[in-house]
């Protein structure tokens, strides 16, 4: 279980998260939403560590704050939004990068292959040989998403859930791979990990997530279900345009939602 | 094209032939290759000079020692080759290696493929340790050369190295990353510091010591000797002991520091290690040779080329490389105008100059200024 209580973070003096709480289980999806600026990058990186906070982050019952970076790195995985490189990497060498310091938990025998594996997983089956820098921006988010898997590969490790901290994991896709990557997510915490994932996109979040917290002005406006979050009223308090949920374009305008897809 | 990949990358791995994106195979080829070209360059190395103990009568001399119709080496001959030549070798080896691994060491903490101790002023750091001792040693600084001997050089020079790459590196990152702009031009402040410094102490130097200094300041292997290498040497070859240790968390760290951590990387340990390093192997090299440009900028970046990024091969083959490139230039800076010699910081700077505007010019796009 991921457990967030009273978690605050300053920069400089600027205060950009005030006192969320928050609560992921295992086999859970949570997507944290909100305006630009909302503080949900900030609040995943106090989640992760990269930033200092006041309150309480704990991982699986122990407090996240005390955890070498090894052990951290064996329990939770972390996508950034965006990765730029010096380095002419391959594909490949980026994504066994993953198995730098955690344990990826799968036989000894299939490590060598474990690349291969995450790459197919993102529909990158063949680019291992290819160079990291001459990728597309959204080619180069679903290597670093393969690299995430081949770090906690096996969702639950000697008993103890696993999780994946996503930040906006497809906000540079397109449709088709949104539904895949999403559709890892999913998979993941069905098999008993946590994934937290910030995204823009509110029908994907609608689709995929079990829990939604909508972060606004660095609180937490609402946390929930989606049908209890997804409500006209929060929306317009929260993004400050008025829109309503559910409601359907005239019959002359094409709209394509990503729940009409065909399994 | 990507259908072929996939072919290659599917079929390879039942056949045992590399793993397509997987250039390990090719790097330690490499290394092997690397290995003979240096014990060929150093032999070589032994024979060449104004004197001609030739390296067939050198490795005669080596199976067989001195027998009847079997001419060993004559005594001028051994004096110029063990005491003269080998020691000279040895330190070119040593600070090539050194130089380049550096350079191989700062480029993955900073990210960077520009990043290299000459140019952003940790060698003039360490210069003006060194300068300090060579001309503050019988006065101010008496009790630290009492104290170390022939340590107190390279120990200043480490002291000056340590100082500016951690101001330097203290500037040039905010949260953990790494401005190259800043970083550059904070190492052309702190290189002019180091300078001015330097200059001062150099006006107050007396004849004989400054006779030492221009000659030092250029770069040079010319005064190796057995008691100097017994100063660098240990130093050298403890700071490169310790970069196999660095290399996997080098290679997380080339995603941004917070990608390293989360991968498990102990990111605050490996930079206090990596800086302590190279300032130790960069003031050890600069004691006993002074400033020798774009080896640790020139090396690290054609091994790229050929074997990729990766330090765990990046690392052992920089040194390598390093080592045979120093004992090149060597060779020429003692031959090109002979009888007399060229110091090796002007043939080194002559190649790694034009060699750093062509990278430049070659990856404009892509090295992030």
């Amino acid at each position: 279980m991921i457990e967030a209580r009273q978690v605050s973070v300053s920069i400089g003096s600027t205060r950009i998260v005030s006192d969320v709480d928050f609560i992921v289980r295992p086999g859970e999806l949570a997507a944290i939403v909100g305006p630009n600026g909302s503080g949900k990058t900030t609040f995943l990186r106090a989640l992760t560590g990269e930033l200092a906070y006041s309150g309480q982050v704990s991982l699986n019952g122990r407090d996240a704050a005390k955890l070498k970076p090894w052990e951290a790195a064996s329990i939770r995985a972390v996508l950034p939004q965006s990765t730029a490189l010096s380095f002419p990497f391959t594909v490949r060498e980026i994504v066994k990068l993953g198995m730098t310091g955690g344990r990826s938990g799968v036989l000894a025998g299939e490590g060598d292959r474990l690349p291969e594996r995450a790459l197919a997983r993102v529909d990158l089956e063949g680019f291992a040989g290819r160079f990291y820098q001459e990728l597309s921006g959204g080619e180069q988010q679903r290597v670093q998403l393969a690299r995430v898997l081949c770090q906690v590969w096996a969702p639950v490790l000697d008993g103890q859930p696993r999780y994946l901290f996503l930040d906006e994991p497809v906000s540079s896709l397109d449709i088709k791979h949104q539904l895949i990557i999403m559709n890892i997510a999913r998979d993941f915490a069905r098999r008993g990990g946590g994934v937290v994932a910030i995204l823009h996109d509110l029908n994907l979040t609608a689709m995929y997530a079990d829990q939604i917290c909508v972060m606004h002005r660095g609180k937490l406006a609402a946390a929930g279900a989606p049908q209890a979050v997804l409500t006209d009223d929060l929306i317009e308090k929260v993004f400050g345009c008025r829109l309503r949920v559910g409601a359907i374009p005239a019959a002359n305008v094409p709209f394509v939602l990503p729940q009409s897809a065909v399994a | 094209m990507v259908d072929e990949t996939i072919a290659g990358a599917a079929g390879v791995q039942e056949s045992g032939r590399p793993v397509s994106g997987d250039r390990s195979g090719r790097a330690l080829l490499a290394i092997a290759v690397l290995a003979v070209v240096l014990a060929i360059t150093a032999l070589f190395s032994l024979t060449w000079g104004a004197s001609d103990a030739s390296a067939l009568g050198l490795v005669r001399s080596w199976l067989f020692g001195a027998t009847p119709g079997n001419e060993a080496l004559s005594m001028r001959d051994s004096v110029i080759v063990y005491d003269i030549r080998l020691p000279r070798i040895v330190m070119g080896m040593l600070v090539g290696a050194a130089l380049a691994v550096s350079g191989a060491v700062m480029q993955g903490l900073f990210r960077n493929p520009l990043a290299d101790p000459g140019l952003v002023g940790v060698s003039a750091g360490a210069g003006l340790g060194a300068v300090s001792v060579i001309v503050l040693g019988a006065t101010v600084l008496a009790p630290l050369t009492a104290l170390l001997g022939s340590y107190a050089l390279p120990f200043a020079a480490f002291g000056g190295g340590l100082l500016t790459t951690i101001i330097l590196y203290n500037v040039a990152t905010r949260q953990g990353r790494t401005s190259i702009a800043t970083m550059l031009l904070a190492g052309i402040a702190l290189g002019a510091m180091a300078m001015a410094l330097t200059g001062v102490l150099v006006y107050i130097a007396d004849d004989r010591q400054l006779r030492d200094l221009t000659f030092w300041q250029l770069g040079s292997l010319a005064g190796a000797t057995w008691l100097k290498i017994a100063g660098a040497g240990p130093i050298i070859i403890l700071a490169l002991a310790t970069t196999p240790f660095m290399a996997k968390g080098l290679n997380a760290l080339a995603l941004g520091e917070a990608t390293a951590s989360h991968l498990g990387v102990p990111v605050q340990r490996l930079k206090y290690v990596a800086i302590v390093a190279v300032s130790a192997a960069i003031g050890a090299s600069v004691a006993v040779s002074g400033g020798i440009g774009f080896v640790g900028i020139v090396v690290p970046h054609l091994l790229r080329l050929a074997i990729g990024p990766d330090n765990r091969y990046l690392l052992p083959a920089s040194a390598l490389l390093g080592a045979c490139l120093l004992l090149l230039a060597d060779a020429v800076s003692r031959t090109i105008v002979a009888p007399a010699e060229l110091p090796i910081g002007i043939v080194t700077a002559a190649v790694g100059g034009p060699f750093f505007l062509w990278i430049l010019l070659r990856k404009r796009g892509v090295v992030d200024l």
